[in-house]
């Protein structure tokens, strides 16, 4: 099913000799080929070792601006660094604004720094499933970090921590309301959490809230950093934090542990996706003429839906 | 299947002065007609604009501009974009813009240019269609 042409080859080859425009088109194929995306990604066939780091958030916390800082501060330690910046697609016209770039000028003009936006494109959990796949392309020519930036307002912190081996979570006074955020998972989802716009009113009251409510976490409590990101003050110990809780840390079975479920997830993902699309290729048909029977009221919901699904409708099938 | 992608445009605002309204409500009619809008922000430098086009692998770029300086700027983008073999890429754009410079730009391969006050639902109809057209012809990857 998938094809292995010459084209995809080639697009590999030029991706991992570092062609700037390849990688890009890569990225589109990843994105939207299901055919040469996953072709690709297996012609590739990264190990997948490069540091991926998730920085997650309320919106307007500092995400991109940060997340531009941690950029410059790896550059000055020499990396090659890739930029996954997320947004989401509106779920009604599929449009999307991606004005995460914005915050990353101080990255233009550098070879060494790769910026992608992405579009959710209605993916479950926020976070496009393609992400998983770009990371890889980026690794695949010769990035490492790659800094992954996702909207936090769901459940889509959980998703980011999938992608990602460590996940910072970014706050900012006035970002929303910390218990509503510890409500929705998002310290749960956090390896450190940062507090952004320490220059502004209210970082020292956000600071102490989130130090009693880690408090009542009785297992390894994420630190709780400060940071300017608009003008890098405390992004060189963000760095260090986030590295010490990455590959080479000293605890590395937690992010060995964490690339192995990611591994699982993918294949789910795949293999759902795949047998979903199998199964309503020749089932299609079949469901709009029962939509169509149960709407003239001929047939019921569940006896529609045992037809096609005999395990799952509670009742049995025919 | 791979021609029913999202198209993908990058607005830009280039040149020196500061306030970027028409950029932005160009951005958001194209992404409510369904595009996925690329916004970069203010004082783009024409390698800026070029380096985020091919990083973000885009259909079209749209670039706004008021300073008077569009003779320079767009054949300057126009360039970029083709010594990176990125020519398939579709330029167009707004601001004040005398017929005549148009026709120039016109012939060099700058796409249409639309003036102050034309209506949004034409510049995003032209975008769409010519995508549509440039991606039916070549653009097979
Ligand atoms: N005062 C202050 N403003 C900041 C800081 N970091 C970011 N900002 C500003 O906050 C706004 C939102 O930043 P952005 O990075 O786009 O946030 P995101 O939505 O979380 O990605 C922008 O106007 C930034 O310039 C900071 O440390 N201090
Ligand atoms: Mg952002």
């Amino acid at each position: 099913m998938t094809c292995t042409g010459d084209d995809v080859r080639d697009l590999a080859a030029r991706v991992v000799a570092r062609d700037g425009r390849a990688l890009a088109r890569a990225l589109t194929w990843v994105e939207s080929d299901v055919h040469r995306g996953p072709a690709l990604v297996e012609a590739l066939r990264v190990p997948g070792r490069a540091f991926r780091v998730g920085a997650t958030g309320p919106p307007g916390a500092g995400k991109s601006t940060l997340v531009a800082a941690l950029a410059v501060a790896w550059r000055q330690a020499g990396a090659r660094v890739g930029v996954l910046a997320v947004d989401p697609s509106s779920p009604f016209h599929g449009g999307a604004l991606l004005g995460d770039r914005i915050r990353m000028q101080a990255l233009s003009g550098d070879t060494d720094v790769f910026i992608r936006s992405l579009a959710t494109r209605g993916a479950l959990g926020g976070l496009a499933s393609a992400v998983h796949d770009a990371a890889d392309v980026l690794e695949a020519a010769g990035f490492d970090p790659i800094l992954i930036e996702t909207v936090g307002v769901g459940q889509s912190e959980v998703e980011v921590t999938r992608a990602a081996d460590v996940t910072v979570v970014v706050l900012a006074p006035g970002s929303g309301d910390v218990i509503q955020g510890m409500k929705a998972g998002l310290l749960e989802a956090a390896d450190v959490l940062v507090v952004n716009q320490d220059d502004r009113d209210g970082a020292d009251a956000l600071v102490h809230a989130l130090e009693s409510a880690l408090e009542l976490r009785a297992i390894q409590p994420p630190p709780v950093l400060r940071t300017v990101a608009t003008v890098g003050r405390g992004v060189e110990a963000l760095r260090d934090a986030l590295v010490a809780r990455g590959p080479g840390s000293a605890a590395p079975e937690v992010v060995a542990e964490r690339r192995r479920a990611r591994a699982a997830a993918r294949i789910t993902a795949a293999v759902d996706a795949s047998r979903a699309r199998e199964f309503w290729r020749r089932a299609g048909a079949l469901r709009e003429d029962l939509a169509d029977q149960v709407v003239a009221g001929r047939l019921g919901l569940a006896e529609a839906i045992a037809r096609l699904a005999p395990d799952e409708a509670g009742t049995e099938a025919p | 299947m791979s021609d029913e992608r999202p198209i993908r445009v990058l607005v830009a605002k280039a040149g020196l002065d500061g306030h970027d309204r028409g950029a932005k409500v160009v951005a958001a009619a194209l992404r409510d007609a369904g595009c996925e809008v690329v916004y970069t922000g203010l004082r783009q430098t024409p390698e800026q604009i070029v380096e985020a086009a091919l990083q973000e692998d885009v259909d079209a770029v749209g670039l706004s501009l008021h300073s008077g300086a569009h003779m320079t700027l767009f054949p300057r983008v126009l360039e970029l974009l083709k010594a990176a073999g990125a020519g398939d890429i579709l330029l167009t754009g707004g601001g004040i813009i005398p017929a005549d410079d148009a026709a120039r730009l016109a012939e060099m391969g700058v796409g249409r240019l639309f003036g102050p006050g034309t209506p949004l639902a034409e510049l995003v109809t032209y975008v769409r269609d010519e995508v549509a057209r440039r991606r039916a012809a070549g653009r097979t990857t």
